[in-house]
């Protein structure tokens, strides 16, 4: 299978060799190298993510003890009734949001590469703000906002936010800097050429935007609805604490393992919930071969010209969730300083006084920080390195197949499911690498798996806008692909690269739901410790500490933006060069 | 500089214990995060040569955690979690029988009934009515007593009680409700509570936690949350209805296949030692052992008159079943055909 004829020609003119050294470099440039490399990755992914899901998943079609039974659970749990409404609620609720969140995310992507608004780096740093916040800092404000005592109450008319409304607005919250960050990637390097010949025929900016715009971020869209779609349906925190008694999918997992230790049941659950989600996985492949390069190695970076109209336009655009976000992200902030909402409303720092408190305080923020960047250095090196491998050097069309299956697979499973077949896995006694089980270690490998999908989507989209010819003038100039990838590749996708690193330590610091069956007695983490506050009634604490980790998460950002406006200044020059 | 003594004297104290410390033993509970560091302080006074090393979550995650280990138990000890999961633990054989000192002073309803008990109790964690004073004035909705009375049509729309499909709490509400009214009537009076309430949670102390912030007037929940709301400001009256409350005793057991027996066992000595028993009276009405129990804050005095002769073995064998009609019943999947 390594040794496929149906490679592309690749290293084809380099046949003869007269010296070892030469002999050398064709070798490491061989594709049966980069082939080899691959399925070295595809094992640690299968590893890390295909083994343990089997060890969990593999129990629903087991009885309790553990015989083989067939599809009897299946049976069991679709004749318990009812699962329809479950169905067709994550259904809906999941298509409505990802709708919601992917336009804003277009427009407000949009905005910020196709005009000359101000400010845009801001405007940029709100925009992710979300994803920096545990997910209990949203539930907590849209209770203050729009609960019985919201102050923001009147504006539901009369609805509840328990329910369908409180999970998509949620759910939009937490998941547009996903989506964001996407389509970022797919329009940040636009080719100038494109917009110059649009000016040239008279197109309208109408016409410009549906036949220039859109299509060269068509790759992008669909896997931002891929992306939110599943993040959504998988969910199961943001339904847990503000759906009220809305049924969705995710939360029988919820109610089959934690409420009842039903472990087949929640098997079942999950397995059915993979069903929506590799739906949405075909959908994506088949519109992603479709893809070609939009920067190609004669691409000028576009540069928007100067035009009022459609700078308001773009402001408009962002208004609405900029508002947004920071209403939800000021009401936790304002929630952490107050005494006892809604009967107290005497402010004070008192609930920042982490040294005092239970459930772990500082050294659970310490053990944070530490996860944080272990996931950040691990996850970045092996995400961007299969992604190369898979987008940038010669590979077996079957291989490079299941490898974006295997990758895009974690998004698909709800990060209870993840954790508990961590517990499953690594634990097992005959494991040999069950000495990792209860280590941070093991929460580093965990988090890497649970977020690799995003962070490989992101990567291989930025890849993939790099013109295949960098590596064919490479060849022709007898520089190897290594020297290509050094030299070419790695600077032009810093800027993704950073991304992937923040997006990786971000969510590291805010994970809950996979983590929280891994942790050890010495490493408690920070994001746990807010769920425990909160458990306990301990609201304002709670929020308190989830400001703490939004605080460093936002420090984290303010740092990777700094590197990412350097690197852009750095390879301005290489850019302007290409002209 | 104040807190660089402190902090100084603090790993002072650390290297002290570490220093003396000979064996180390992993502690999985649901015990409220705040009493955790009391707990091991207080066993430390009397035996300074144990380690506790905690691992806390909440009742259904521990619970699941233990069982999912099963294969390579990790913990050595469990203090603290409720009788119904160390039941589920006991029957997929995962815990050493062990006959503590002074098992013969606990009363019977708070240890295993097996001659050398898998588990033996610490406390009572009870039902209880969250009542918040001033919604409920805004609402011109009279103070409950009991239990029937929350069927009263003035409650409709006011009433949060947790899911017993997702929480324990809850299953302890329902499976109280059907041992005192007997089946029939406990349906039917579930039937009547269903049409006043608003929600049904995933989590135990959400009905507390949402009536202490006026997000509900009335939520159906446990007392210790309560009582703990109410000391921190909450405008919360607790309501324990006569007809009599469901409960849950919070027990400590023994991990089979744990290399420290030893200790373990000193752990669950002391954990059913007369001085454990008071430390737990500080925020439990109802102890393990007999006559230790002083009357507390916001608690009734008559607590242990209260409680219902729960038949746990009952519960836990129909368990199923109740929860399946449960969900047939009120679940928002049914409702939905």
């Amino acid at each position: 299978m390594i040794d496929s004829p149906t490679l592309p020609q690749g290293a084809s003119n380099v046949t003869s060799s007269p010296s070892p050294l030469a002999g050398l470099r064709q070798r490491l440039s061989g594709r049966w190298l980069f082939a080899t490399l691959l399925l070295a990755g595809g094992a640690v992914l299968s590893l890390l993510v295909l083994a343990p899901l089997y060890s969990l998943l593999s129990k629903s079609v087991e009885n309790k003890d553990g015989d083989f039974v067939g599809l009897a659970n299946f049976a069991h749990y679709l004749s318990s009734g009812g699962i329809e409404s479950a169905f067709v609620n994550s259904l809906w609720v999941a298509a409505l949001s990802t709708v919601i969140v992917v336009f804003l995310a277009f427009m407000a992507a949009w905005a910020l590469t196709r005009t000359r608004l101000p400010l845009t780096g801001w405007v940029r740093g709100v925009l992710v703000l979300p994803i920096l916040a545990p997910s209990l800092l949203p539930a907590i404000s849209l209770v203050y906002l729009f609960g019985n005592q919201g102050v923001l109450k009147s504006w539901l008319f009369g609805a509840e936010i328990y329910g369908p409304i409180g999970i998509i607005m949620g759910s939009c919250f937490w998941t547009f800097p996903h989506a964001l960050m996407i389509l970022l990637t797919a329009m940040d390097n636009a080719d100038g050429r494109h917009y110059e010949a649009a000016t040239a025929l008279k197109a309208s900016p109408w016409r410009t935007f549906w036949t220039v715009t859109v299509p060269g971020a068509r790759y992008g869209l669909v896997s931002a609805a891929f992306v939110v779609f599943t993040l959504v349906i998988t969910d199961f925190g943001v339904p847990k604490v503000i759906g009220g008694q809305f049924d969705v999918l995710a939360t029988d997992i919820y109610k089959q393992v934690i409420g009842q230790q039903r472990f087949e049941m929640g098997a079942v659950v999950s397995v059915l919930l993979l069903l929506p989600a590799m739906l949405a996985f075909v959908a994506d492949r088949y519109v992603q071969r479709k893809q070609s390069a939009s920067f190609t190695a004669r691409s000028v970076p576009y540069k928007p010209s100067h035009n009022r109209r459609r700078d308001a336009f773009g402001a408009l655009m962002l208004a609405p969730t900029v508002v947004f976000i920071l209403t939800i992200i000021g009401m936790a902030v304002y929630a952490s300083f107050v005494t006892f909402w809604p009967y107290n409303l005497e402010l004070s720092l008192n609930n920042y006084q982490f040294g005092r408190m239970d459930g772990g305080g500082w050294g659970a923020y310490l053990n944070s920080l530490q996860m944080a960047l272990g996931t950040m250095v691990l996850g970045t090196a092996l995400v961007f390195f299969n992604a190369w491998l898979v987008e940038r050097t010669p590979q077996p069309k079957l291989l490079t197949g299941v490898f974006q299956m295997l990758s895009l697979l974690p998004l698909a499973v709800p990060g209870l499911v993840l954790g508990l077949s961590y517990i499953f896995f690594f634990n097992h006694p005959d494991n040999p690498l069950n000495v990792i089980y209860g280590s941070l270690l093991i929460l580093v490998l965990c988090t890497v798996s649970h977020f690799y999908a995003v962070s490989h989507l992101t990567a291989i989209t930025a890849l993939k806008q790099l013109d295949q010819e960098f590596e064919a003038v490479g060849e022709s100039l007898k520089a190897s692909r290594w020297r290509v990838l050094f030299t070419v590749t790695l600077p032009l996708c810093l800027p993704a690269i950073l991304d992937v690193a923040l997006y990786l330590f971000v969510n590291a610091m805010t994970t809950v739901s996979a983590v929280v069956f891994l942790y050890g007695h010495d490493t408690q983490l920070a994001s746990v410790a807010v769920l425990a506050m909160d458990e306990a009634g301990d609201i304002a604490p709670a929020a308190a500490m989830a400001i703490l980790i939004t605080l460093t998460c936002a420090g984290a950002k303010l740092i990777q933006s700094g590197l990412r406006l350097w690197v852009d200044r750095s390879t301005r020059a290489w850019r302007q060069g290409a002209e | 500089m104040k807190h660089l003594k402190k902090a100084l004297a603090v790993a002072t104290c650390a290297l002290a214990m570490n220093a003396s410390a000979e064996t180390e033993l992993t502690v999985y509970t649901a015990v409220e995060a705040e009493d955790l560091r009391k707990y091991a302080e207080r066993f430390n006074e009397d035996h300074p040569d144990i380690k506790i090393n905690w691992v806390r979550d909440s009742t259904g995650v521990v619970t699941a955690r233990l069982l999912a280990e099963k294969e390579n138990p990790r913990a050595d000890v469990v203090w603290g979690l409720a009788g119904t999961s160390l039941l589920l633990l006991k029957n997929e054989g995962m815990l050493q029988p062990y006959a503590p000192e002074g098992l013969n002073q606990l009363s019977p309803k708070f240890r295993d009934r097996d001659e050398t008990p898998s588990w033996v109790g610490m406390d009572a964690w009870m039902a209880a009515i969250c009542v918040n004073t001033i919604e409920a004035e805004n609402n011109d909705l009279p103070m409950p007593t009991s239990w029937q009375d929350l069927t009263n049509p003035v409650y409709q729309g006011h009433v949060v009680m947790p899911n017993p499909n997702s929480s324990g709490t809850g299953f302890l509400d329902v499976s109280a409700w059907l041992q005192m009214m007997g089946e029939d009537e406990g349906w039917s009076f579930m039937d009547g509570l269903h049409q006043n309430i608003s929600r049904y949670t995933h989590s135990g102390s959400k009905p507390c936690k949402m009536a202490a912030s006026g997000e509900t007037a009335i939520g159906v929940s446990f007392a210790f949350r309560g009582a703990r709301l109410k000391e921190q400001g909450a405008p919360l009256e607790l309501v324990f209805p006569e007809e009599g409350l469901g409960w849950e005793v919070e027990a400590t057991a023994i991990v089979k296949g744990t290399d420290k027996r030893d200790a373990a066992q000193t752990l669950v000595d002391w954990s059913v030692s007369r001085k454990a028993m008071e430390m737990y009276n500080e925020g439990y009405a109802i102890v393990g052992m007999p006559g230790v129990a002083q009357p507390i804050e916001y608690f009734p005095a008559n607590a242990d008159d209260l409680i219902i002769d729960n038949d746990f073995a009952w519960a836990a064998g129909n368990r199923e079943a109740i929860l399946a009609e449960w969900a047939r019943r009120y679940d928002g999947k049914s409702e939905a055909k």
